[in-house]
């Protein structure tokens, strides 16, 4: 069985300056791995390679064994579910249409649409009789937020990006959420890269847990042997822990 | 007092050039709007022209309007006297407003949402109708506003080069130092103005959800352009349940809409309807795609016969042939079951000296094909004594059954077969070509959408001769619903 997501020694660089460069990994299907690192060290640009918002300029990124730039990158990304941290719900769209975005988009029937939509609330832990009709300035920080994730899960997509998801949340709000993704994606079982650089957050929700520095993917590892790690970063982060 | 007295004793006027006035406005603004607008997304799309373009309406704004006038009025088409010039200096002076607003609105939206409807897959147009200028429809809408208000000011110029409107009434009076006259001019248009900006402002307030809504309906419709997948059928109930069975597997596995073509007519219509691009799928034979389409001889061999059939139709028509869904429906020559048992007939060449005796019973189709009966009777030494009767091919299995003939050729995979009792023998000297039912799928369609392909190939080798067989008695001869017994056996394969 081929790797879900692979990427080969890829870099990306804007005007010569390589933002990330000699990323080299395997994803199996229904694994999540964490990016963990600073702002700044080449997350989001790890992540965004994935669902060609960005192209290697180096190397290249697979998704279920075809090269990202040979994708028509509309399928690519509607087969790819992806929540950022600033949600990115629209705001002159309810709660409702922001859920259905994509089945719209994939012109699905319409009952079939509103039975997903609320299927997809409830999964999230809203009731969609009490929600459905909302603008998104009608809801809370943590609403909003599982509104976003319930977006990107609407079309059954087999990976998951999430970026910094819950980096807005205040700490209560927070962890209750955290764990309650954590049961949802035992659920699931979907492929998913968590970017975040909250190290607890990272050992809630990793199989493997990627420290990156300047760029660089430092190390890859299942999340019980990070702490054995001698990088002077991953005890940097180990240390913000304690 | 006695100015409202002079307006009201030229009303006729002051109304006359009002209108004037509103029309050039009017004119002016639609047509810079639908200049402007555009203009405006293009560089938001474009940041390397944003410049360039801003910076020329902004230098248009800066030239006094009275030189502006001045050098329109040599140039050909544009210029000269009368309303045309003034429309296109009107217009000129409207532009930076309505640009720059389109751009500042759109280029002022979130940037998190525009990443976020891109990264779901929105193409550029989508997050354009339905996000971007939906969520800067306020901006731009104020845009229009000042370039209203701005027109309808320097509208009383145009006078100047025969224009008409309130700026008639000031040019006059400046000239004739009648100050009632100026004012007669500078009221209405102060008022026109006031008039304009309090208006469109009310219109903002009040439309802008409605015209939001009208946007995104408009363009939701635009969802992927409504693809609908067209698919296609001959009109015998074999191949009206395959059509039902193609549509309900790319329904189930796709989720696109699916529009039915059914009951065709015969290979050629639907081979022209796929080629045409009016159907996308049906379900052919590889017997009848290479004899009646490629007109190439028959192939003994199923492989083979799939395999030219695969490479000729990619070559000459774009066409893919997907897998085979596991049933031949070959010509199948068929006795009473109470023959066969009597004389312990089994195959084709069992029979053959039996025919002396027999009358046989064809479908037209049978005895014109070069695959058909005159090919058969060399192949066996068929003898019989009278010329075979001829007959609508669902009749045969009725007339051999109540024996009015003795030796008929069915379709191997016709329901009747059991249900009246009937044997198929076996082709023994394979005489007939293999007549495997695969699905077929424009390359257009294909790469428009992958999963089409994907879902048909689904359906490889799910359907061997008995089930179809079963599924053409239930519809024959059960007479169930075709759309139900589809469903039925899709519930049993994944």
């Amino acid at each position: 069985m081929a790797s879900i997501v692979e990427f080969r020694s890829a870099a990306y660089a804007v005007n010569g300056r390589a933002l990330v460069e000699d990323i080299s990994f395997e994803m199996e299907s229904g694994e999540t791995i964490v990016l963990l690192g600073r702002s700044g060290s080449g997350k989001t640009t790890t992540l965004k390679l994935i669902n060609r918002l960005l192209e290697p300029t180096s190397g290249e990124v697979l998704v279920e064994g075809k090269k990202t730039t040979e994708w028509d990158p509309i399928r690519l990304r509607r087969r790819i579910g992806y929540v950022i941290q600033e949600v990115g719900l629209f705001p002159h769209f309810t709660v409702e249409r922001n859920v259905a975005l994509v089945p719209t988009l994939e012109c699905w029937p319409k009952e079939k649409t509103q039975a997903r939509v609320h299927d997809m609330l409830a999964l999230v832990g809203l009731d969609g009789g009490r929600f459905a009709t909302r603008l998104p300035r009608e809801l809370s920080g943590g609403q909003r937020q599982r509104v976003g994730v319930a977006r990107a899960l609407a079309a059954d997509p087999s990976i998951l990006l999430l970026d910094e998801p819950f980096g807005a949340l205040d700490p209560v709000t927070r962890s209750e959420i955290q764990k309650e993704f954590k049961e949802l994606q035992q659920r699931l079982g979907k492929t998913m890269v968590f970017v975040t650089h909250d190290m607890r957050e990272a050992f809630i929700l990793g199989d493997r847990i990627g420290l990156m520095k300047d760029g660089k993917l430092l190390a890859l590892v299942r999340a019980e042997e990070f702490q054995k790690l001698e990088e002077p970063e991953a005890k940097a982060f180990m240390e913000s822990c304690a | 007092m006695n100015v409202l007295d002079f307006m009201w004793g030229h009303r006729t006027e002051v109304a006359q050039l009002t209108l004037e006035h509103i029309v050039l406005v009017c004119l002016s603004i639609f047509i810079a709007a639908g200049i402007g607008f555009p203009l405006g997304v293009l560089i938001t799309r474009r940041p390397r022209l944003s410049g360039p373009i801003l910076t020329i309406a902004n230098a248009v704004q800066t030239i006094p309007s009275l030189a502006l006038f001045g050098f329109l009025i040599p140039l050909p088409f544009i210029g000269g006297i009368g309303a045309r010039t003034a429309i296109v200096a009107l217009v000129l002076y409207s532009l930076l407003p309505i640009i720059r607003n389109t751009f500042t609105g759109i280029s002022g939206v979130d940037p998190a949402i525009r990443e976020a409807g891109k990264g779901m897959g929105m193409t550029d147009g989508q997050l354009l109708w339905n996000v971007e200028i939906p969520l800067a429809l306020g901006v731009i809408f104020a845009g229009l506003r000042v370039a209203t208000v701005l027109c309808v000011g320097i509208a009383t110029i145009a006078a100047a080069v025969g224009a008409g409107g309130l700026g008639m009434f000031i040019f006059r009076g400046v000239s004739m130092v009648d100050s009632r006259l100026i004012l007669a001019g500078a009221i209405p248009a102060a008022a026109l103005a006031l008039a304009a900006d309090l208006g469109l402002g009310a219109i903002e307030k009040r439309f802008s959800r409605l015209l939001c809504l009208v946007l995104i309906v408009t363009s939701l419709v635009s969802c992927s352009r409504p693809d609908r997948i067209v698919v296609g059928s001959k009109n015998f109930s074999e191949q009206v349940i395959l059509g039902e069975l193609l549509a309900q597997q790319i329904e189930r596995k796709t989720h696109l809409p699916v529009d039915r073509k059914l009951n065709l007519g015969g290979t050629l219509v639907c081979h022209d309807a796929l080629t045409a691009g009016q159907i996308d799928t049906y379900v052919e034979y590889t017997g009848t795609g290479l004899t009646a389409i490629l007109k190439q001889p028959p192939v003994n061999e199923p492989a083979a016969a799939y395999q030219k059939v695969k490479d000729g139709y990619k070559s000459r028509f774009a066409v893919e042939w997907t897998e085979p869904l596991g049933f031949n429906n070959t010509f199948a020559i068929v006795i009473r079951k109470s023959d066969a048992q009597q004389y312990n007939l089994k195959t084709i060449s069992d029979a053959a000296p039996y025919t002396a005796k027999w009358v046989a019973g064809f479908g037209y189709e049978f005895i014109e094909r070069e695959d058909g009966y005159p090919g058969l009777a060399k192949a066996y030494d068929l003898r019989f004594p009278k010329p075979p009767r001829v007959m609508d091919l669902t009749l045969t299995y009725r007339a051999v059954a109540d024996h009015q003939v003795d030796f008929i050729a069915g379709n191997s995979t016709d329901g009747l077969i059991g249900a009246f009792g009937l044997v198929v023998l076996e082709d023994d000297r394979h005489y007939f070509p293999p007549y495997d039912a695969v699905p077929l799928v424009r390359d257009a369609l294909v790469m428009r959408h992958p999963e089409v392909l994907e879902a048909l190939r689904g359906l490889g080798g799910k359907i061997p001769e008995e089930q179809i067989r079963r599924m053409n008695y239930a519809v024959d001869g059960e007479h169930k619903d075709v759309a139900q017994v589809v469903r039925e056996f899709l519930e049993t394969i994944k």
